[in-house]
Order: C-alpha cells, then structure tokens, then sequence
C-alpha cells in the first residue's frame, strides 16, 4: 500500500462515496456553528422543509457578535440581539447543544471546541468561519466553510468536495526564549505569502512544531488560512492525548482505549509523498510584527517597514500611514488588543501578563483590552490572579468572545488608530473603518502596551 | 439557484491583488440574517467616504468618486475584473451574495481564494481563473475602452471579445454540470442517502466515541 499522509488517511476514512468526475462526498463529524454564518442555513432547511442529519454533531455558541462589557444587561445593539436571540431559538427549535451568551462555557468557537474535548483527533471538522483549521491541532481535518455549505452538512452531514493537494512545512530547530508559536506562523505567512497554499492541506511538522504546546499549535494551525491553506493539521502525540483526556465530550474507559488505538496511527507515513515542502529555521526566528494590511507584510522586530516595495505594498504603507524605512520599534501605538481564536487561550494570557507584571501602560494607550477565549478560560485566569495583573497595569479584563478581532461588536478602532493587536487579519478596516491593524504575539503585544511602541520582547526575558 | 449558460458584457476594472472578503463586505453588514440587500454595501469602505451602519439609507451617504466602483463609464457591468487571490481571508458567504446583488455574474482573476471559490459555485456566480498575461491583455483593453465587451460561455468555457479574440477556461465538470443546470447540491446529495447511512453504520461499530458525546 502507497505511503500516506495525515491528511490522506484522514481524507480517505470520510470518503462516503467518489463520483467519476472526483468530486468525494465527504462525511463531517463534528459541525460547530455560530451566530453569524448560520441564520441563513437554518433559514434554508426550514424552506425546504428538511430536518437536520445528526443534531449530536453539532455544537452551537455565540461568539462574534456579543458585547465583552457586563452582559446582565443584554445587548444594546438590537440588530445584533436579533442574530443572537435567532441562533438561541434555532437551536432550541432542533433541539442543539448551545452555549447561550450567559454560559460559563461559552466563548470563541475554534476555543471552546477543544476546551470540550469536542474536536478530537481524526475527525472531519466543519464551521461556517475560515479559522476553523485551528483544530486541526489535534490531528483532525478541519476546514472553514460558507453558509451553503453550512446547510448542506446540517441536512446530509456531509460535502462535495475535491481532495487538495499536500503541503509539509517543516519547522526545525528551535524558538528562542521570546520567540511563540505566533512568530513562527507568521514568519511561515511571511516567507510563503497569503496565496501560498491556495488549494492544500498543510501539515506542520519538525522539532519546533513538537516542542510547541496544544494551545501554541492551535494558534499555528489558526493561520493556515492566511496562508491561503483551508486546513492545517498537526500529527497526534503524547501531547495530544495529554490534553484531550478528561476532558466533558472526550471519550472515556473502553471508548477511550479504543480511540487512543485508532488516534495513535495519526501521522504521516515514512515516505509519503507531499506537493511540496517548505523548511524553515526556527533557530532564526525573532519575534515578528506586519506593518501593511496583509499578514504576509511582516517582519522581525529587528528589521524596518522595507523600501523596496510593489504597488499593492505603496497602497498598504499608505493606509497604514507608514514611510518606507520605518525601524518597527518606532512605530507608537494608540491600542492593544489581546484576544481572539488565534491568541486568547489560557497561556496566552499568562504569557502576557508575565510580561505586564507590576508594569503600568504607557502614556499614549488609549486603552488596551484583554478578552479570554472562553468562560472558562477567563474563570481559570481569575484563580490564577492573571486578571489583577492586567487590571493593575490598566488593562481592561473583558468577558468572552471574537470582540475587536473583526469589530462585529462595539470593540473597534477608531479612524487612524493604530492597534498591536494578537489577532490574525490586519486587512483595512478588519477592526473598524480606517483602523490600522498590527499583529503580534501576546507577549509582544504586553510589552508594546507597556512602552506605547513595539520593542523587543526578548529584552524583558 | 439561478442557472448560469451565458453572458455578454462590459467589465469593472479592479487592479488589486489580495481583495479579502472583509474589503468586499465589511463585518457591521454580516448582522443581517437575511441572503439579500448586501450589493449597495459591496466594497463598502473603498466605496462610501463616511462609516455606514446596517439598515441606513445608503443613498445619502458620501460617495469616494475614485474608486472604480463608483466611476460613470463602467457603470453595468456583468464581469468583475481582479488580480491574484481575490476572495481571501474570512470564509463569508455573504461576499459572494453581495457581488451577485450588486449585478455581477462572472469574476475573473489569476487566482482565487478556496472557500471563496466554493461558495460562488454554491450561488450561480462563475469565478474564471486566467494566466497573468490573459488577465493583462484584458485590463489593457478595459483600461483603453471602457465599453469592452467580451461573451463568456460556460458551454464552451470559452470568453470571446468583439475582435474575436478567445480565451478558454477550466472548470471541475462537476461544477459545471451544478451551474448550467442550476441544481441544488443537497438534492444531489440526498440522492445518496443510502450510502451516508451505510457509512454512518459502520462508523458507529469502528468509532462508537463520536457518537456517544452528551
């Protein structure tokens, strides 16, 4: 038998069914819906008078379109309420599991689902948001969907698709102290482009990505998509098996075993053949800041906005209201945002705070934010004291939720502000019209807030 | 959905690479539970001077005469004219539906983001991928005539201009197949009930965890 990747084996145990055009019906195990890509599926089925396939793979919260201030009160914004109070009586109506805004375990999707032990190794993972990839941390195929598609797993469980191409990047060596697994994601964004992996499945692989948390390769394979890879996948390891055990919707006893049998064989085989391959150094990496309104423009804190540059770049520094030949750590800020599926998970947060620790905010920071992932993430932060760290140094500790990632809410930047902020899109107006956008690490984004301009995190450490 | 055979039409010229989907629908839009009335909000902050909010009269506000969208002589067109990766970042579908309610039919580029590529097909909107210089060829000739037309046939996967210069494109015959005929893919796939219960059997015998979650 030919050698497989992860990918492949994970591809070929779902195949339901191949036509002879190579379009596969594919079967999903596990659909995470939320708020705002899914009123118009529900809509849909209702139309056309169908019922869902199989409500037990489905988990349902709201995440994007929620406040992050006191939430006893409900939500002002009655348009926003509207698509909230719609997802609560959809998933009422076909009887879903929900985590309604008041739920200790509600929070970001691609958070939660982990959290859960909802998302496990193997398994086919679907969302009606792009960075859905995240969980393909644990060695699942894990893909952002649009709407239709969302309504189409709700009524057949599974999607046509065509199999993609696969693509290694193998990450060797290792991080310095400083240098995160956001670093190594974007310094990856940054050296293949925002198209690089168009029409792939990326596996993460090497001595840098083992050495890397759970949580830290979530946050790798959270960006795939801004490498223009829909999924990014991590091989299943101890690690792996540490993190989901005990977990509310993990298996247990004899399920347990039995999974741990079929998981451990979650890896690419010796040989196997990849599209293409990428290697990068992490020995090389420093910390890594994107000046323009692409993740791709970035650059390590050492280095300058380039000056050498195309007319798609002319037209970012012009938005970003940046002179070629800027050193990054000149760059002052207005904002820090610290949160977000990519970066809101319980090391993050330590991480930052560590950094924060009986530090103030610079003068020019208007504010600077924190939003855990999760209910339960921010609950763990409170008993660990993070919350006090962040609050003394003037930070503002907000309940869970996508928040100023993309402004849904009234979490946004105003017009030329400008943001560190640990999310993953930098794109015009992503937090708000005419709001600059710069991403970072959490540490990185701690130690910006605490100087008013980016400076190197590795001096602190 | 709407059926897709042929069009003939001018083009709106859009020199970008990298067009994400938060440029072509901004995210104060996506609070709408509705599929419809997001074409007056395409590319929405290149397009208006001032912030717009859902549900406002977008007629009052402040137009930015520069952007292309806005400019007299390519006002009709059918085909949306764009640079590489075009549709990248955020998987909303509500791109796509904010294209084809503004009055586009065809999007043509030398690349296109995957999910934004799969949810035109869900929505009658045919996105055509060209070489560079093809893609070329056609902003020189819009940029010099704004009134140049081309047909594009999906029959024939071919696009004619009026000097009978044709391009031909490639599309999945399955994709093809879904747009002519206007089908619904769930209906398809439904037609295949029996093996997604047949899978769904065994895989409770091989994997009975992902069945039994609370």
């Amino acid at each position: 038998m030919q050698n497989k990747t992860l990918y492949d084996k994970v591809w070929q145990n779902h195949v339901v069914h191949e036509r002879d055009d190579g379009m596969s019906l594919l079967y999903i195990d596990r659909h995470l819906v939320h708020e705002v890509t899914s009123p118009q599926a529900f809509e849909g089925l209702r139309l056309a008078n169908r019922d869902i396939w199989r409500k037990d793979s489905i988990l349902a919260t709201v995440d994007h379109n929620i406040p992050t201030t006191d939430r006893s009160v409900g939500i002002d914004d009655v348009i926003s309420k509207t698509q909230v109070d719609t997802l609560d009586q959809n998933c009422k109506d076909f009887s879903l599991v929900h985590f309604p805004m008041l739920d200790v375990r509600q929070g970001i999707v691609h958070v939660i689902g982990p959290e859960q032990g909802a998302s496990l190794p193997g398994m086919t993972i679907v969302c009606g948001d792009s960075h859905t990839s995240t969980h393909g941390a644990l060695g699942a195929l894990a893909f952002g969907i649009g709407t239709s598609e969302v309504e189409h797993v709700l009524a057949t469980q599974c999607l046509l698709m065509k199999k993609s191409k696969n693509m290694l990047i193998q990450v060797n060596g290792e991080c310095a102290s400083g240098v995160t697994a956001k670093d190594i994601i974007l310094a990856i964004i940054g050296k293949l482009g925002t198209a690089g992996a168009n029409g792939h499945t990326i596996e993460f692989a090497g001595s840098a990505i083992r050495a890397l948390s759970v949580e830290g390769r979530m946050t790798v394979c959270n960006m795939s998509i801004e490498a223009g890879g829909r999924a990014g996948m991590i091989a299943v390891d101890d690690a792996t098996l540490e993190y989901i055990a005990g977990r509310p919707f993990s298996p247990k006893d004899k399920n347990w075993d039995l999974a741990v049998a079929q998981w451990r064989t979650l890896n690419t085989d010796e040989g196997a053949n990849f599209n293409s391959t990428i290697e990068i150094d992490a020995n090389e990496l420093q910390p890594q800041v994107t000046w323009g309104t692409s993740p791709e423009m970035v650059v390590g804190i050492d280095g300058a906005v380039p000056s050498n540059i195309t007319a798609d770049q002319q037209r970012a520094l012009k938005y970003m209201e940046l002179q070629p030949g800027t050193p990054i750590e000149e760059i002052k800020l207005d904002k820090v945002f610290i949160g977000s599926c990519t970066n809101s998970r319980i090391e993050d947060l330590r991480e930052a705070a560590n950094v924060i620790q009986d530090r103030k905010l610079a003068e020019n920071i208007k504010l600077a934010m924190v939003v855990p992932g999760s209910g339960l993430i921010k609950q763990q932060a409170e008993q660990e004291g993070l919350d006090e760290v962040f609050k003394a140094a003037g930070f503002e500790w907000r309940e869970p939720g996508c928040s100023m990632c993309l402004g849904m809410n009234a979490d946004q930047l105003e017009p030329g502000e400008r943001c560190a902020s640990t999310s993953n899109r930098n794109f015009e107006g992503r937090q708000g019209k005419g709001g600059r956008t710069h991403l970072v690490s959490p540490a990185m984004a701690a130690a910006a807030a605490v100087h008013g301009h980016f400076v190197d995190v590795r001096r602190y450490l | 959905m709407k059926a897709f055979t042929e069009i003939t039409s001018t083009f709106l010229p859009l020199d970008r690479s990298n067009v994400d989907t938060d440029a072509i629908i901004p995210q104060q839009y996506l609070k709408s539970v509705k599929r419809t009335g997001f074409g007056v909000n395409l590319f929405d902050n290149w397009r208006y001077k001032d912030p717009g909010v859902l549900g406002q009269d977008h007629s009052k506000r402040r137009l930015s005469d520069d952007f292309v969208l806005n400019k007299k002589q390519y006002q009709g067109a059918k085909i949306l004219l764009a640079r590489e990766n075009f549709g990248c970042g955020s998987s909303r579908e509500h791109a796509v539906w904010s294209i084809l309610d503004y009055g586009f039919n065809v999007v043509i580029a030398p690349s296109f983001a995957d999910i934004f590529r799969s949810n035109c097909y869900k929505n009658g909107l045919l996105p055509i991928a060209l070489s560079t210089s093809e893609i070329d060829y056609l902003f020189e000739h819009v940029n010099t005539n704004p009134n140049y037309k081309c047909n594009i046939n999906l029959d024939s996967q071919t696009i004619t201009d009026e000097n009978n210069k044709s391009f031909s494109f490639q599309i999945d015959e399955f994709r093809k197949y879904c747009l002519v005929n206007g089908f619904d893919e769930i209906d398809l796939t439904l037609q295949h009930e029996d093996k997604i219960k047949d899978y769904e059997s065994k895989l409770k015998q091989t994997s009975p965890w992902l069945f039994s979650a609370k």
